[in-house]
């Protein structure tokens, strides 16, 4: 921020009563050191909260067209697609925007598991990121129920009928959770302000997930700390350009979807009114849940555990798990760039991952070239826990990093930079 | 003198300390209660848990669905050979053991929860040309579960049998539900 503008005389009034304009310019603005070789994979954090951002300012339009209510949902959504000025586009933004919000925190938390920003001092901001990630998660599948739809429906009913799965009360918070013995008005009605609710808890989380991130600043490809101001450069304009640059690619990516293929992500039969008698014959969660649906399948009776009830806690592990990684993974060195054995047992979990979601979009006794989906998405849901709770603590421990560069600065400038470390220069 | 003063002191403020963490304590939670209790079913949703079937128009071999606080109801007319079906089956081969006696009033009138025990989806086998399953009662087509002419939990992923609702007969004929 120029000091031309801090000195004008209103600027000047308001900044000693109430200083927004150093908190912005500390924030986001000149005032932020950041490291100088941030690459594009650091984008998806700010990316995410611009989705964040057109995800309120679509959902609020939608909000004053829609009718929570069993008999007029439905009808509702299909008024806002035909008769509300730009109603289709609102919609068509806001529904694949939820796909896009995923992609874009997936994202960013495989860069967080690659570069290792989980590490100390970043325990917390890891922790308030995964749960971010969960809020999200119940956010985007109390919107899908809105539209009461065949598919929001019954997604409703088999997820709440998972809690069913908890022993002795399970029955009774089913019924807490419905208001009622089905999933009818009641649920729909609570959904919703839930549904407008929980991105404003968002919001308050991300403002706690930014303030740790400004306490020790970003994580950088190196996974070295700064160690003085001839390694970073002034958020503004800096990243603030690259951020905007990125952004203007994304769009064009998401624009693609709103308009050329705005049900991609969807199911057919959520344009098929729902139906409390009659189940579609193959219910399948959104593409962003495929992969712990897959989990929520694999697992078998497993001693005193039902399947029901162990599918359940695999389900809720499977993200829970991620809580513990600052701790599970002891290597000093963050950066995946040194730890030659780890980087190659990264892609194992991003391939693994793919597995799981691609297993959760097939039926169970579905069969895979003679291999029955059932055994992959085990097999793939042992390497998931397995990679995380056996292999990150192994390999910490066993792997002999690479030697780290002296500074940022050392690494990525043409004057210091030793020759086999000088990837980031291209910044 | 002052000492005993200081330790009297001493006890009674952690006296004091404690019953007004307890006190408040037992407040807080007492006015949270109707923030967790308004999530539960109101009165009118209560008021809707009963219904009345009649089964007079049914016939032998028929079924029919009827709807109870928003879950279908299957009601099953069973023939002879259905029963006699259901009755012949060792309770040693099943998942979840129940005899059929136990799961009827009048063994020819199977009333049950049409809802799988697995995650809720409805079961095919009420219509004549539904698939029913291995065991000719009915067959869940989201996870493949196969229930027998009593709707008990044959093979698939369900762990119990379809649950059957409470009712009783208020005629020969007609049946209340809940």
């Amino acid at each position: 921020m120029s000091n031309k503008f801090l000195e004008n005389p209103v600027i000047k009034w308001i900044e000693y009563r109430l200083p927004v304009f150093s908190f912005i310019n500390e924030s986001v603005g000149s005032g932020y050191p950041t490291p100088k070789n941030l690459n594009y994979w650091w984008n998806f954090g700010s990316l995410a909260g611009i989705v964040l951002a057109i995800m309120v300012a679509t959902g609020i339009v939608l909000a004053m067209n829609y009718t929570p209510h069993v008999d007029y949902a439905f009808e509702s959504v299909e008024r806002i697609m035909r008769d509300v000025n730009y109603g289709w586009l609102m919609r068509y933004i806001h529904m694949n925007g939820g796909s896009m919000f995923f992609i874009v925190v997936y994202i960013h938390l495989f860069r967080g598991m690659y570069y290792g920003s989980y590490k100390k001092p970043r325990e917390l901001l890891w922790i308030i990121g995964i749960i971010i990630f969960l809020t999200m998660m119940a956010t985007a599948f109390m919107g899908y129920v809105l539209p009461w739809g065949q598919q929001s429906f019954w997604a409703a009913t088999v997820i709440t009928n998972l809690f069913s799965a908890i022993p002795l009360i399970g029955e009774y918070i089913v019924t807490w959770l419905w208001g009622g013995f089905s999933v009818d008005n009641p649920t729909l009605n609570r959904f919703y302000a839930f549904h407008y609710l929980l991105p404003f808890v968002l919001f308050g989380l991300v403002f706690v997930h930014l303030w740790a991130l400004h306490v020790h600043k970003s994580n950088n490809p190196l996974g070295i700390d700064i160690k003085g101001p001839q390694d970073t450069i002034p958020f503004h304009p800096y990243y603030t350009m690259k951020d905007l640059f990125g952004l203007g690619v994304f769009l064009i990516f998401f624009m693609f979807f709103v308009f050329f293929a705005p049900n991609f992500f969807g199911e057919p039969d959520n344009y098929i009114k729902a139906n409390p008698m009659v189940t579609p014959t193959h219910i399948v969660p959104e593409w962003y849940f495929l992969p712990s649906y897959a989990v929520l399948r694999a697992v078998p009776d497993i001693w005193f555990i039902s399947a029901k009830l162990g599918g359940v806690i695999g389900m809720f592990g499977f993200t829970l798990v991620l809580l513990l990684l600052p701790w599970l993974d002891r290597s000093p060195v963050r950066s995946a760039q040194f730890r030659p054995i780890y980087r190659q047992f990264f892609w194992v979990f991003v391939a693994d991952c793919f597995i799981l979601g691609w297993v959760g979009a097939n039926t169970p006794d579905a069969v895979f070239y003679g291999i029955p989906f059932l055994w992959i998405g085990r097999v793939a849901t042992v390497y998931y826990f397995g990679h995380i709770l056996v292999l990150i603590p192994l390999i910490s421990i066993l792997e002999k990093p690479k030697t780290l560069p002296d500074s940022i600065s050392a690494a990525v400038t043409a004057k210091g930079a030793a020759p086999d470390t000088a990837q980031g220069a291209a910044e | 003198m002052n000492e005993t003063a200081s330790s009297d002191d001493k006890t009674r403020r952690d006296f004091l300390l404690l019953s007004t963490i307890t006190v408040g304590a037992v407040g807080a939670g007492l006015a949270a209660w109707p923030f967790v209790d308004v999530m539960n079913p109101a009165a009118d949703t209560l008021a809707l848990s009963t219904t009345e079937v009649d089964l007079a128009p049914i016939e032998v071999g028929q079924s029919i669905t009827v709807v109870w606080q928003g879950r279908p109801v299957f009601i099953r007319y069973r023939t002879a050979a259905e029963i006699k079906e259901a009755e012949a089956v060792a309770l040693s081969d099943l998942i979840d053991p129940q005899a059929d006696k136990d799961r009827v009033q009048k063994p020819e009138w199977l009333i049950m929860v049409g809802i799988c025990t697995h995650l809720g989806c409805i079961p095919l086998g009420q219509k004549a040309n539904d698939p029913k399953g291995e065991f000719g009662g009915w067959f869940c087509p989201c996870h493949g579960s196969h229930y027998d002419t009593s709707g008990r939990i044959r093979k698939g992923p369900a762990p119990k049998n379809l649950v059957v609702p409470a009712y009783t007969f208020l005629t020969d004929t007609t049946i209340k539900i809940g």
